[in-house]
């Protein structure tokens, strides 16, 4: 897959120097796209080429470069703590002035207006407020220029007006009162430099209140150690991580973090995965087992062989899934946006109408309340509170699914996930563990034993499929010697048939056997016995002759009960959904208390069970470990894959389960449903909010109260909306979703 | 009074023709190349980007403004968005496109621009 890298480059002084690191870059294997920046001396790079070939490339045509990683959080500034620095510095600047003036006026301090002497005073405030507003608000006022003069509008569209329009008043008033009856002549300076502080001090809090909403992501990011121990030729080299290959020989003491995916090859260690996972208790890894980068092992030392580096890991990919996730948008959004696109012009109407009203049906001083009106609308209007209410819920609620092992594909899923109605679990790798073992092996008088088993295994030798790989460790296990069979032919979900030594021999159920005319009615009382039981039975036959059957039985995860009841809780239909015989279905179903199971579906056939819960009416979610249920997956409101643990990029899942545990649904259900509710919580309170506070600005309450909203009033309710929302989404973060388990 | 009002009525059909007629927009034709585009003072600049059908599309975001709404761009009808970080250069590559206008915004719908493609 083609990505990003960036560099930064050094002794880079010309745009010949340009085109001459250009040339180095497209010329390296992998390069789509090179594009140099003089101005920031860095370059981007688009393609997948490993970043170390880059460097390379830039150093061979004679300039310095280092990788610059944009996840690290070391040469990632905290830019928007700078930021809400500067905007409380304006705020400050902007907002002290201003209530001197409002104290002053009140305490009657300050001269008339219209004496002689007042209007030199007020005069010079008008100058001073310009130059204060010029200095805290001059982004506003370019913004709305420019919006403008592109036939946009914006948030700074309505602040620049509002304020504008509050100065350019009071200079009127100052310069020339007799313009203005006496009862109207009044100078609205501070509530121009009170509206602009406020307005900063809310960007500056909502600045503060997003960088928390973003936590997870750089927990996730932190998980990622900076450097790695390698073992080349039996000497330990402390090497940055962006170097590791696959193949290298890593060491981890006790107390690190993993740094990359890979296959434990000496050292015993119980591992801590509960960061990917959520799955809280270690687990022992050992040689042979998989270890996942940003992993932490616990007091044992492990040397293992790296697999996935870079952008590879499980983790870089659980990072990249998540910040996609998060920023995407959820179909409730969609609605918002087209609100969002008329709503500041339609705001300056309504500002217009409100003038308007005052002067064809308000009391006098009719100039100054309808200014003061008019400015109270354009103020309080709020579209970011709008904007916000999706976006900054999606955030925290696909995060905080993340921290449990939920990793969400988009919005899309995790708003499905709250509306679902029924679930289907896949029985195998889903409701059991998903490692089926040989619990019998019951021969017919044409074998023994070890011929029923060396033959199933000689035929199943080839297969991907679980009940296989349960035979051939039953084999290994009693050391029988697998010979090899030639003109494989399975049929899916049935059976397989293959030659051996010049025999046919045939693996499958009994309907596989009977089609191929082999009867099973001598073991079949066997057969229910263990299907009763829970175990899958398949029949062994050489040459047309009966040699015996197969019992295997895959446990039950130790959890599923529990999960199972938890979803009924949550108030779903809970389905099970499988290829086994009816009695082996069921058998599962009653120990983790499922009463509706399909069994004996065929993998094509597994999309059509889904579909026809849809047809019901539910919104359907199906779990499944993605290996043979990909269309069922697909076809699902919800496709769960359940632990996927090392291979996350499951395309038809829009919920990948970390853990292996169906406590991750009812999870991601739980965390959906609450991410959906602060979302209506967010529309709903930006909307009324709206829809109260325009109306009230303009001043309908006058003829039943007459009371009129202060313009200062307007700037502290639009500076609190958007921050309300960002903190409303930060709640999320405080969500448990085992609370229920 | 009179005067007031017809000011005023004139001043909300300017408003509406001002922000809402359809008007030819400023843009760049992409050809087959990256398009940069500055995200500064509540516009996209260019605001409209031009692409033949069936032609990958580069855009290359500079965002100079620190304020939070521009901090990201989103590509709603297309399901792409991109954190964008102040003072740098963020890469966002579109797949062919079919013939039609796909808008491009900030989070909060407030920046406007979009992807014509003919």
């Amino acid at each position: 897959m083609s990505h990003e890298t960036r560099i930064a480059l050094e002794g880079m002084h010309c745009a010949s120097c340009v085109g001459r690191v250009e040339t180095a870059l497209t010329a390296v294997d992998g390069v789509d796209s090179a594009a140099v920046n003089l101005a920031d001396r860095t370059a981007l790079v688009q393609g997948d080429a490993a970043p170390s070939d880059l460097v390379a490339a830039v150093k061979g045509a004679g300039y310095a470069a280092t990788v610059l990683d944009d996840d690290d959080p070391d040469t990632a500034p905290d830019e928007s703590e700078v930021e809400a620095r500067r905007l409380l510095v304006r705020t400050a600047v902007a907002g002290a002035p201003g209530v001197a003036l409002m104290v002053g006026d009140l305490a009657g301090w300050l001269p008339m207006l219209h004496a002689g002497t007042g209007q030199a005073f007020w005069l010079a405030v008008g100058l001073a407020t310009a130059a204060l507003m010029a200095y805290a608000g001059a982004r506003f006022f370019r913004g709305a220029w420019r919006s403008l003069r592109a036939h946009h509008a914006n948030m700074d569209t309505l602040i620049a007006m509002g304020t504008g329009a509050a100065w350019a008043y009071s200079m009127v008033v100052a310069a020339w009162p007799v313009l203005v009856p006496i009862a109207a002549r009044h100078a609205y300076f501070e509530a121009a430099l009170i509206i602009i502080a406020l307005i900063n001090l809310g960007q500056a809090l909502e600045l503060r209140a997003r960088g928390r909403a973003s936590i997870a992501i750089r927990r996730l990011v932190g998980l990622r150690p900076r450097t790695a121990r390698v073992l080349r030729e039996g000497v330990e080299h402390e090497v940055p991580i962006d170097t590791l290959r696959i193949g290298d020989r890593v060491r981890v003491r006790p107390g690190e973090r993993v740094p990359v995916d890979g296959v434990v090859v000496d050292g015993e260690s119980a591992v801590d995965e509960s960061m990917l996972t959520g799955e809280p208790l270690p687990v022992t890894r050992r040689a042979g087992d998989a270890v996942t980068g940003g992993t932490l092992n616990g007091s044992g030392a492990l040397v293992f062989e790296a697999e996935r580096v870079g952008r590879d890991t499980v983790l870089a990919q659980i990072v990249a899934m998540v910040r996609a996730a998060q920023a995407s948008r959820p179909p409730i959004a969609r609605i918002v946006d087209k609100v969002s696109a008329v709503f500041v012009p339609a705001v300056l109407m309504v500002a217009v109408i409100t003038v308007l009203a005052w002067v064809n049906f308000g009391p006098a001083p009719v100039a100054a309340n309808a200014l003061v009106a008019a400015v109270s609308v354009l103020i309080i209007a709020c579209p970011c509170a709008l904007g916000l209410a999706t976006p900054m819920s999606i955030m925290v609620g696909v995060g905080k699914a993340a921290e449990h092992g939920v990793v969400v594909r988009d919005g899309e899923a995790l708003q499905r996930s709250g509306k679902l109605g029924a679930v289907i679990l896949d029985k195998t790798g889903t409701i059991t563990e998903g490692r089926p073992a040989l619990v019998a092996a019951i021969p017919t008088d044409s074998a023994d034993e070890s011929t029923l088993i060396k033959v199933a295994a000689a035929v199943e030798q080839g297969s991907e499929h679980p009940l296989a790989r349960a035979v051939l460790e039953a084999a290994e296990a009693r050391e029988i010697s697998i010979p090899t069979a030639t003109g494989f032919n399975a049929v899916a979900g049935e059976g397989v048939g293959a030659n051996l030594d010049g025999a046919t021999v045939l693996v499958g159920n009994a309907e596989f056997l009977a089609a191929q005319g082999v009867g099973t009615g001598p073991l079949r009382a066997a057969a229910d016995r263990h299907a009763g039981d829970g175990a899958t039975t398949v029949f062994v036959a050489r040459e047309g002759a009966l040699l015996g059957m197969l019992a295997i039985a895959d446990p039950v995860r130790a959890d599923a009960a529990a999960a199972i009841a938890r979803l009924r809780a949550q108030g779903m239909r809970v389905v099970m959904l499988t290829g086994d015989r009816q009695a082996t279905a069921a058998a599962v179903a009653r120990a983790v208390g499922i009463d509706e199971v399909f069994a004996e579906v065929r993998p094509d056939a597994k999309a059509d069970k889904v579909a026809a819960l849809q047809a019901e009416g539910l919104v359907t979610a199906m779990v499944g470990d993605g290996i043979n249920d990909a269309p069922a997956l697909a076809r699902a409101d919800v496709g769960f894959a359940i632990g996927a643990g090392t291979d996350v990029a499951i395309e038809s899942a829009g919920i990948t389960l970390m853990r292996s545990s169906l406590h991750g649904v009812a999870d991601a259900v739980a965390v959906s449903r609450a991410t959906v509710r602060n979302i209506h919580q967010n529309l709903f309170g930006a909307f009324i909010y709206n829809v109260l506070g325009i109306p009230i600005a303009a001043g309908v309450l006058y003829p039943l109260f007459g009371v009129m909203m202060n313009p200062m009033i307007a700037g502290a309710a639009m500076a609190l909306s958007s921050v309300t929302v960002v903190t409303n989404a930060n709640r999320l973060r405080w969500f448990r979703p085992e609370a229920a388990r | 009074m009179m005067l007031i009002n017809l000011v005023g009525l004139a001043l909300i059909a300017l408003i509406a023709w001002w922000f809402w007629w359809p008007r030819a927009r400023p843009g760049a034709d992409a050809g087959t190349g990256v398009v940069d585009i500055i995200v500064a003072d509540g516009v996209y600049t260019p605001e409209q980007v031009t692409v033949a059908a069936g032609q990958p599309l580069r855009l290359r975001f500079l965002r100079r403004d620190p304020s939070a709404c521009a901090a990201q761009v989103v590509f709603a009808e297309l399901g792409v968005s991109a954190d964008l970080r102040v003072g740098r250069q963020t890469l966002v590559s579109l797949p062919p496109l079919a013939p039609g206008r796909y808008g491009f915004t900030c989070q909060m719908g407030m920046y406007r621009g979009q992807v014509v493609v003919r």
